[in-house]
Protein backbone atom coordinates (compact mmCIF):
# COMPACT_ATOMS: atom_id res chain seq x y z
CA UNK A 1 0.00 0.00 0.00
CA UNK A 2 1.63 3.23 -1.10
CA UNK A 3 0.48 6.84 -1.21
CA UNK A 4 2.16 9.24 -3.62
CA UNK A 5 1.87 13.02 -3.36
CA UNK A 6 1.76 15.11 -6.55
CA UNK A 7 3.27 18.33 -5.22
CA UNK A 8 1.37 21.08 -6.99
CA UNK A 9 2.27 23.46 -4.17
CA UNK A 10 5.69 23.74 -5.85
CA UNK A 11 4.26 25.75 -8.76
CA UNK A 12 5.29 29.44 -8.89
CA UNK A 13 2.32 30.85 -6.95
CA UNK A 14 2.05 27.78 -4.74
CA UNK A 15 -1.03 26.12 -6.21
CA UNK A 16 -2.26 23.74 -8.90
CA UNK A 17 -4.03 26.71 -10.46
CA UNK A 18 -0.92 28.02 -12.18
CA UNK A 19 -1.48 25.40 -14.83
CA UNK A 20 -5.05 26.41 -15.66
CA UNK A 21 -4.34 30.13 -15.48
CA UNK A 22 -1.43 30.02 -17.91
CA UNK A 23 -3.28 27.69 -20.27
CA UNK A 24 -6.41 29.87 -20.35
CA UNK A 25 -4.40 33.03 -20.98
CA UNK A 26 -2.34 31.43 -23.74
CA UNK A 27 -5.48 30.08 -25.38
CA UNK A 28 -7.07 33.54 -25.32
CA UNK A 29 -3.89 35.05 -26.76
CA UNK A 30 -3.85 32.48 -29.55
CA UNK A 31 -7.51 33.20 -30.24
CA UNK A 32 -6.67 36.89 -30.55
CA UNK A 33 -9.03 38.06 -27.80
CA UNK A 34 -6.27 39.17 -25.39
CA UNK A 35 -3.86 41.96 -26.23
CA UNK A 36 -1.60 44.10 -24.02
CA UNK A 37 -3.66 46.53 -21.97
CA UNK A 38 -6.75 44.30 -22.08
CA UNK A 39 -8.73 43.67 -18.90
CA UNK A 40 -9.35 40.15 -17.66
CA UNK A 41 -12.29 39.46 -15.32
CA UNK A 42 -12.55 36.24 -13.34
CA UNK A 43 -14.68 34.83 -10.53
CA UNK A 44 -12.45 32.92 -8.11
CA UNK A 45 -12.27 31.67 -4.55
CA UNK A 46 -8.69 32.91 -4.74
CA UNK A 47 -6.17 30.49 -6.16
CA UNK A 48 -7.01 30.89 -9.84
CA UNK A 49 -7.08 34.63 -9.34
CA UNK A 50 -3.62 34.60 -7.76
CA UNK A 51 -2.24 32.54 -10.65
CA UNK A 52 -3.88 34.80 -13.22
CA UNK A 53 -2.53 37.84 -11.40
CA UNK A 54 1.04 36.62 -11.75
CA UNK A 55 0.71 35.96 -15.49
CA UNK A 56 -1.30 39.12 -16.14
CA UNK A 57 1.32 41.24 -14.42
CA UNK A 58 4.11 39.76 -16.51
CA UNK A 59 2.23 40.10 -19.78
CA UNK A 60 0.67 43.52 -19.31
CA UNK A 61 -2.99 42.71 -18.74
CA UNK A 62 -5.25 44.23 -16.11
CA UNK A 63 -7.03 41.78 -13.85
CA UNK A 64 -10.25 42.14 -11.91
CA UNK A 65 -11.09 39.22 -9.62
CA UNK A 66 -14.51 38.66 -8.12
CA UNK A 67 -13.80 36.83 -4.87
CA UNK A 68 -16.08 35.89 -1.98
CA UNK A 69 -15.39 38.02 1.10
CA UNK A 70 -15.02 34.92 3.28
CA UNK A 71 -11.61 33.90 1.97
CA UNK A 72 -8.30 34.09 3.84
CA UNK A 73 -6.60 37.47 4.20
CA UNK A 74 -3.50 36.16 2.43
CA UNK A 75 -5.51 35.76 -0.77
CA UNK A 76 -6.27 39.45 -0.81
CA UNK A 77 -2.63 40.26 -0.05
CA UNK A 78 -1.33 38.04 -2.84
CA UNK A 79 -3.79 39.41 -5.40
CA UNK A 80 -2.82 42.97 -4.49
CA UNK A 81 0.86 42.07 -4.60
CA UNK A 82 0.51 41.50 -8.35
CA UNK A 83 -1.71 44.49 -8.85
CA UNK A 84 -5.06 42.78 -9.31
CA UNK A 85 -8.25 44.64 -8.49
CA UNK A 86 -10.67 42.79 -6.20
CA UNK A 87 -14.45 42.97 -6.23
CA UNK A 88 -15.78 41.16 -3.17
CA UNK A 89 -18.93 39.08 -3.47
CA UNK A 90 -21.13 38.28 -0.45
CA UNK A 91 -19.96 35.49 1.86
CA UNK A 92 -23.31 33.81 1.75
CA UNK A 93 -23.43 31.50 -1.24
CA UNK A 94 -19.63 31.34 -1.61
CA UNK A 95 -18.21 30.95 -5.09
CA UNK A 96 -21.67 30.61 -6.60
CA UNK A 97 -22.21 34.26 -5.75
CA UNK A 98 -18.81 35.23 -7.18
CA UNK A 99 -19.78 33.57 -10.46
CA UNK A 100 -23.10 35.39 -10.50
CA UNK A 101 -21.52 38.79 -9.77
CA UNK A 102 -18.80 38.23 -12.40
CA UNK A 103 -21.33 37.26 -15.07
CA UNK A 104 -23.28 40.40 -14.27
CA UNK A 105 -20.14 42.58 -14.54
CA UNK A 106 -19.18 40.86 -17.80
CA UNK A 107 -22.54 41.58 -19.36
CA UNK A 108 -22.16 45.27 -18.51
CA UNK A 109 -18.52 45.45 -19.67
CA UNK A 110 -18.37 43.53 -22.94
CA UNK A 111 -14.81 44.70 -23.62
CA UNK A 112 -13.49 42.75 -20.63
CA UNK A 113 -12.29 39.20 -21.21
CA UNK A 114 -13.77 36.64 -18.84
CA UNK A 115 -11.70 33.45 -19.08
CA UNK A 116 -14.31 31.60 -17.00
CA UNK A 117 -12.40 28.70 -15.48
CA UNK A 118 -15.59 26.69 -14.83
CA UNK A 119 -16.34 26.26 -18.51
CA UNK A 120 -13.03 26.97 -20.27
CA UNK A 121 -11.79 23.78 -21.98
CA UNK A 122 -8.18 25.04 -21.67
CA UNK A 123 -8.46 24.44 -17.91
CA UNK A 124 -9.03 20.69 -18.08
CA UNK A 125 -6.99 20.35 -21.28
CA UNK A 126 -3.81 21.50 -19.56
CA UNK A 127 -4.22 18.73 -16.99
CA UNK A 128 -4.78 16.26 -19.82
CA UNK A 129 -1.64 17.55 -21.55
CA UNK A 130 0.67 18.01 -18.56
CA UNK A 131 -0.43 16.81 -15.09
CA UNK A 132 -1.77 13.47 -16.35
CA UNK A 133 1.31 12.49 -18.41
CA UNK A 134 3.66 13.60 -15.60
CA UNK A 135 1.88 11.33 -13.14
CA UNK A 136 1.79 8.32 -15.45
CA UNK A 137 5.45 8.73 -16.33
CA UNK A 138 6.51 8.89 -12.69
CA UNK A 139 4.04 6.28 -11.44
CA UNK A 140 3.16 3.75 -14.15
CA UNK A 141 1.84 1.41 -11.45
CA UNK A 142 -0.85 3.92 -10.36
CA UNK A 143 -4.16 2.35 -9.24
CA UNK A 144 -6.03 5.41 -7.88
CA UNK A 145 -5.95 9.13 -8.60
CA UNK A 146 -7.48 11.40 -5.95
CA UNK A 147 -7.91 15.15 -6.34
CA UNK A 148 -10.06 18.04 -5.20
CA UNK A 149 -13.18 19.17 -6.99
CA UNK A 150 -13.60 22.89 -7.55
CA UNK A 151 -13.85 23.79 -11.21
CA UNK A 152 -13.33 20.04 -11.82
CA UNK A 153 -10.48 20.89 -14.24
CA UNK A 154 -7.86 18.73 -12.51
CA UNK A 155 -10.08 15.66 -12.29
CA UNK A 156 -11.58 16.00 -15.77
CA UNK A 157 -8.18 16.44 -17.46
CA UNK A 158 -6.10 13.91 -15.52
CA UNK A 159 -9.09 11.56 -15.33
CA UNK A 160 -9.63 11.50 -19.11
CA UNK A 161 -5.94 11.01 -19.75
CA UNK A 162 -5.67 8.09 -17.33
CA UNK A 163 -8.88 6.50 -18.58
CA UNK A 164 -7.40 6.41 -22.07
CA UNK A 165 -3.98 5.12 -21.04
CA UNK A 166 -4.83 2.94 -18.07
CA UNK A 167 -8.59 2.34 -17.89
CA UNK A 168 -8.49 0.45 -14.59
CA UNK A 169 -7.30 3.45 -12.58
CA UNK A 170 -9.94 4.71 -10.15
CA UNK A 171 -10.59 8.45 -10.51
CA UNK A 172 -11.79 9.80 -7.19
CA UNK A 173 -13.01 13.26 -6.20
CA UNK A 174 -12.73 14.75 -2.72
CA UNK A 175 -15.04 17.71 -2.39
CA UNK A 176 -14.74 20.10 0.54
CA UNK A 177 -17.81 20.31 2.76
CA UNK A 178 -17.92 23.90 3.94
CA UNK A 179 -19.80 25.54 6.76
CA UNK A 180 -23.46 26.42 6.40
CA UNK A 181 -22.84 29.98 5.28
CA UNK A 182 -21.39 28.82 1.98
CA UNK A 183 -24.52 26.78 1.19
CA UNK A 184 -26.75 29.69 2.13
CA UNK A 185 -28.34 30.14 -1.29
CA UNK A 186 -31.65 31.89 -1.68
CA UNK A 187 -33.05 29.00 -3.65
CA UNK A 188 -31.85 25.67 -4.91
CA UNK A 189 -31.77 26.85 -8.52
CA UNK A 190 -28.78 28.99 -7.55
CA UNK A 191 -26.80 25.77 -7.13
CA UNK A 192 -23.88 25.47 -9.49
CA UNK A 193 -22.34 22.63 -11.45
CA UNK A 194 -19.31 23.69 -13.56
CA UNK A 195 -19.84 23.28 -17.29
CA UNK A 196 -16.59 21.29 -17.43
CA UNK A 197 -17.96 18.59 -15.13
CA UNK A 198 -18.64 15.19 -16.67
CA UNK A 199 -19.72 12.71 -14.05
CA UNK A 200 -18.75 9.74 -16.25
CA UNK A 201 -15.04 10.52 -15.81
CA UNK A 202 -15.20 9.81 -12.06
CA UNK A 203 -15.35 6.49 -10.22
CA UNK A 204 -16.55 8.01 -6.95
CA UNK A 205 -16.94 11.32 -5.18
CA UNK A 206 -16.63 12.04 -1.47
CA UNK A 207 -17.64 15.03 0.58
CA UNK A 208 -15.08 15.70 3.33
CA UNK A 209 -15.93 17.89 6.29
CA UNK A 210 -13.64 20.42 7.94
CA UNK A 211 -12.73 18.26 10.93
CA UNK A 212 -11.38 15.40 8.83
CA UNK A 213 -9.70 17.82 6.42
CA UNK A 214 -7.92 19.68 9.22
CA UNK A 215 -6.88 16.49 10.98
CA UNK A 216 -5.29 15.14 7.79
CA UNK A 217 -3.69 18.48 6.90
CA UNK A 218 -1.94 18.39 10.27
CA UNK A 219 -1.05 14.73 9.94
CA UNK A 220 0.64 15.44 6.59
CA UNK A 221 2.51 18.33 8.19
CA UNK A 222 3.59 16.44 11.30
CA UNK A 223 4.42 13.05 9.79
CA UNK A 224 5.71 13.97 6.35
CA UNK A 225 6.74 17.59 6.69
CA UNK A 226 4.44 18.62 3.85
CA UNK A 227 2.88 21.98 4.63
CA UNK A 228 -0.28 21.94 2.55
CA UNK A 229 -3.56 23.80 2.35
CA UNK A 230 -6.77 22.44 3.82
CA UNK A 231 -8.25 20.99 0.63
CA UNK A 232 -5.22 18.70 0.50
CA UNK A 233 -6.22 17.34 3.91
CA UNK A 234 -9.66 16.53 2.49
CA UNK A 235 -8.05 14.76 -0.46
CA UNK A 236 -5.70 12.81 1.80
CA UNK A 237 -8.66 11.76 3.93
CA UNK A 238 -10.38 10.28 0.88
CA UNK A 239 -7.10 8.67 -0.24
CA UNK A 240 -6.62 6.99 3.14
CA UNK A 241 -10.20 5.70 2.99
CA UNK A 242 -9.44 4.11 -0.40
CA UNK A 243 -6.21 2.65 1.00
CA UNK A 244 -8.15 1.06 3.88
CA UNK A 245 -10.68 -0.39 1.51
CA UNK A 246 -8.00 -1.81 -0.79
CA UNK A 247 -6.11 -3.29 2.17
CA UNK A 248 -9.36 -4.79 3.49
CA UNK A 249 -9.89 -6.66 0.23
CA UNK A 250 -6.28 -7.76 0.11
CA UNK A 251 -5.31 -5.56 -2.83
CA UNK A 252 -2.13 -3.68 -3.55
CA UNK A 253 -2.65 -0.02 -4.26
CA UNK A 254 -0.51 2.87 -5.50
CA UNK A 255 -2.61 5.90 -4.77
CA UNK A 256 -1.64 9.28 -6.19
CA UNK A 257 -3.16 12.27 -4.42
CA UNK A 258 -2.77 15.94 -5.28
CA UNK A 259 -1.26 18.47 -2.90
CA UNK A 260 -3.27 21.35 -4.38
CA UNK A 261 -1.56 24.21 -2.62
CA UNK A 262 0.82 25.14 0.16
CA UNK A 263 -0.35 26.09 3.62
CA UNK A 264 1.12 29.58 3.65
CA UNK A 265 -1.98 31.38 2.56
CA UNK A 266 -4.10 29.75 5.30
CA UNK A 267 -1.90 30.64 8.27
CA UNK A 268 -4.13 33.52 9.30
CA UNK A 269 -7.15 31.22 9.52
CA UNK A 270 -5.77 29.40 12.57
CA UNK A 271 -5.95 26.02 10.82
CA UNK A 272 -2.56 24.81 12.02
CA UNK A 273 -2.56 25.57 15.73
CA UNK A 274 -4.59 24.91 18.84
CA UNK A 275 -7.27 22.27 19.18
CA UNK A 276 -9.05 20.79 16.16
CA UNK A 277 -12.33 22.08 17.61
CA UNK A 278 -11.04 25.64 17.65
CA UNK A 279 -9.55 25.33 14.18
CA UNK A 280 -12.81 23.93 12.84
CA UNK A 281 -14.67 26.81 14.37
CA UNK A 282 -12.17 29.27 12.92
CA UNK A 283 -12.61 28.09 9.32
CA UNK A 284 -16.33 27.35 9.55
CA UNK A 285 -17.55 30.33 7.56
CA UNK A 286 -14.58 30.36 5.18
CA UNK A 287 -14.06 29.05 1.68
CA UNK A 288 -11.05 26.87 2.39
CA UNK A 289 -10.47 25.50 -1.09
CA UNK B 1 -34.54 1.48 11.18
CA UNK B 2 -33.32 4.99 11.82
CA UNK B 3 -31.36 7.04 9.36
CA UNK B 4 -30.04 10.44 10.25
CA UNK B 5 -30.59 13.06 7.56
CA UNK B 6 -28.76 16.41 7.45
CA UNK B 7 -31.00 19.10 6.00
CA UNK B 8 -29.41 22.15 4.31
CA UNK B 9 -30.43 25.62 5.48
CA UNK B 10 -32.43 26.24 2.36
CA UNK B 11 -34.77 23.27 3.03
CA UNK B 12 -35.26 23.83 6.74
CA UNK B 13 -38.48 25.70 6.13
CA UNK B 14 -39.92 22.22 5.58
CA UNK B 15 -38.49 20.72 8.78
CA UNK B 16 -39.54 23.54 11.12
CA UNK B 17 -35.95 24.71 11.27
CA UNK B 18 -34.52 21.29 12.20
CA UNK B 19 -31.02 20.72 10.95
CA UNK B 20 -30.95 16.98 11.54
CA UNK B 21 -33.99 14.72 11.26
CA UNK B 22 -34.47 10.97 11.28
CA UNK B 23 -36.39 8.95 8.75
CA UNK B 24 -36.74 5.36 7.54
CA UNK B 25 -36.25 3.59 4.26
CA UNK B 26 -34.64 0.55 2.72
CA UNK B 27 -33.44 2.64 -0.20
CA UNK B 28 -32.79 6.33 -0.72
CA UNK B 29 -36.06 6.59 -2.69
CA UNK B 30 -37.95 5.11 0.29
CA UNK B 31 -36.20 7.50 2.62
CA UNK B 32 -37.17 10.50 0.50
CA UNK B 33 -40.77 9.25 0.44
CA UNK B 34 -40.76 8.92 4.23
CA UNK B 35 -39.30 12.40 4.57
CA UNK B 36 -42.13 13.72 2.42
CA UNK B 37 -44.70 12.14 4.73
CA UNK B 38 -43.06 13.78 7.74
CA UNK B 39 -42.27 17.04 5.98
CA UNK B 40 -44.69 17.50 3.07
CA UNK B 41 -43.20 19.18 0.03
CA UNK B 42 -39.61 18.24 0.76
CA UNK B 43 -39.49 15.49 -1.85
CA UNK B 44 -40.19 17.79 -4.78
CA UNK B 45 -37.22 19.94 -3.82
CA UNK B 46 -34.85 17.00 -3.88
CA UNK B 47 -36.07 14.86 -6.79
CA UNK B 48 -37.92 15.38 -10.05
CA UNK B 49 -39.14 12.94 -12.69
CA UNK B 50 -35.60 12.31 -13.89
CA UNK B 51 -34.23 11.49 -10.42
CA UNK B 52 -32.12 13.70 -8.20
CA UNK B 53 -32.40 17.36 -9.10
CA UNK B 54 -29.42 18.79 -10.95
CA UNK B 55 -28.33 21.23 -8.24
CA UNK B 56 -28.86 18.86 -5.32
CA UNK B 57 -26.17 16.51 -4.06
CA UNK B 58 -26.97 13.66 -1.69
CA UNK B 59 -24.26 11.83 0.21
CA UNK B 60 -24.53 8.50 1.99
CA UNK B 61 -21.90 8.47 4.74
CA UNK B 62 -20.03 11.18 2.78
CA UNK B 63 -20.14 9.36 -0.57
CA UNK B 64 -22.08 10.94 -3.46
CA UNK B 65 -25.01 8.61 -4.17
CA UNK B 66 -24.78 9.31 -7.90
CA UNK B 67 -21.75 6.99 -7.83
CA UNK B 68 -23.61 4.38 -5.80
CA UNK B 69 -27.06 3.38 -7.05
CA UNK B 70 -28.65 6.81 -7.04
CA UNK B 71 -32.17 6.72 -5.61
CA UNK B 72 -31.99 2.91 -5.53
CA UNK B 73 -29.01 2.99 -3.16
CA UNK B 74 -29.72 0.63 -0.25
CA UNK B 75 -29.57 2.07 3.26
CA UNK B 76 -28.81 0.43 6.59
CA UNK B 77 -29.62 1.26 10.16
CA UNK B 78 -27.24 3.92 11.47
CA UNK B 79 -26.42 5.38 8.05
CA UNK B 80 -26.09 9.11 7.70
CA UNK B 81 -27.50 10.96 4.69
CA UNK B 82 -26.51 14.54 3.85
CA UNK B 83 -28.39 16.74 1.40
CA UNK B 84 -26.53 19.78 0.04
CA UNK B 85 -26.91 22.26 -2.79
CA UNK B 86 -24.13 22.08 -5.42
CA UNK B 87 -21.50 24.79 -4.96
CA UNK B 88 -18.40 25.81 -6.88
CA UNK B 89 -14.74 26.13 -5.89
CA UNK B 90 -11.92 27.58 -7.94
C1 LIG C 1 -6.90 24.83 -2.88
C2 LIG C 1 -7.67 24.17 -3.97
N1 LIG C 1 -7.87 22.85 -3.92
C3 LIG C 1 -8.55 22.21 -4.87
C4 LIG C 1 -9.12 22.86 -5.96
C5 LIG C 1 -9.86 22.09 -7.01
O1 LIG C 1 -9.24 22.08 -8.29
P1 LIG C 1 -10.08 22.11 -9.64
O2 LIG C 1 -10.59 23.51 -9.83
O3 LIG C 1 -9.12 21.72 -10.71
O4 LIG C 1 -11.23 21.17 -9.51
C6 LIG C 1 -8.95 24.24 -6.03
C7 LIG C 1 -9.61 25.03 -7.07
O5 LIG C 1 -10.77 24.92 -7.36
C8 LIG C 1 -8.21 24.91 -5.03
O6 LIG C 1 -8.03 26.24 -5.08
Amino acid sequence: MRLWAKLEDLNPTGSVKDRAALAMIERAEADGVLFPGATILEPTSGNTGISLAMVARQRGYNLICVMPENTSFERTQLLRMWGAEIVYSPAQGGSNEAVRVAKDLASRNPEWVMLYQYGNPANSQTHYDTTGPEILEDLPEITHFVAGLGTTGTLMGVGRFLREKKPDVQIVAAEPRYGELVYGLRNLDEGFVPELYDESVLSSRYSVGPRDALMRTRQLLHEEGIFAGISTGAILHAALGLADRAAGSGQEADICFVVCDGGWKYLSTGAYEGSLEDAEQAISGQLWA
Amino acid sequence: MAIEVQIPTILRTYTGGEKTVTADGGTLADLVADLDVKFPGLKDRVVDDAGLRRFVNVYLNDEDVRFLDGLATPLSDGDSVTILPAVAGG
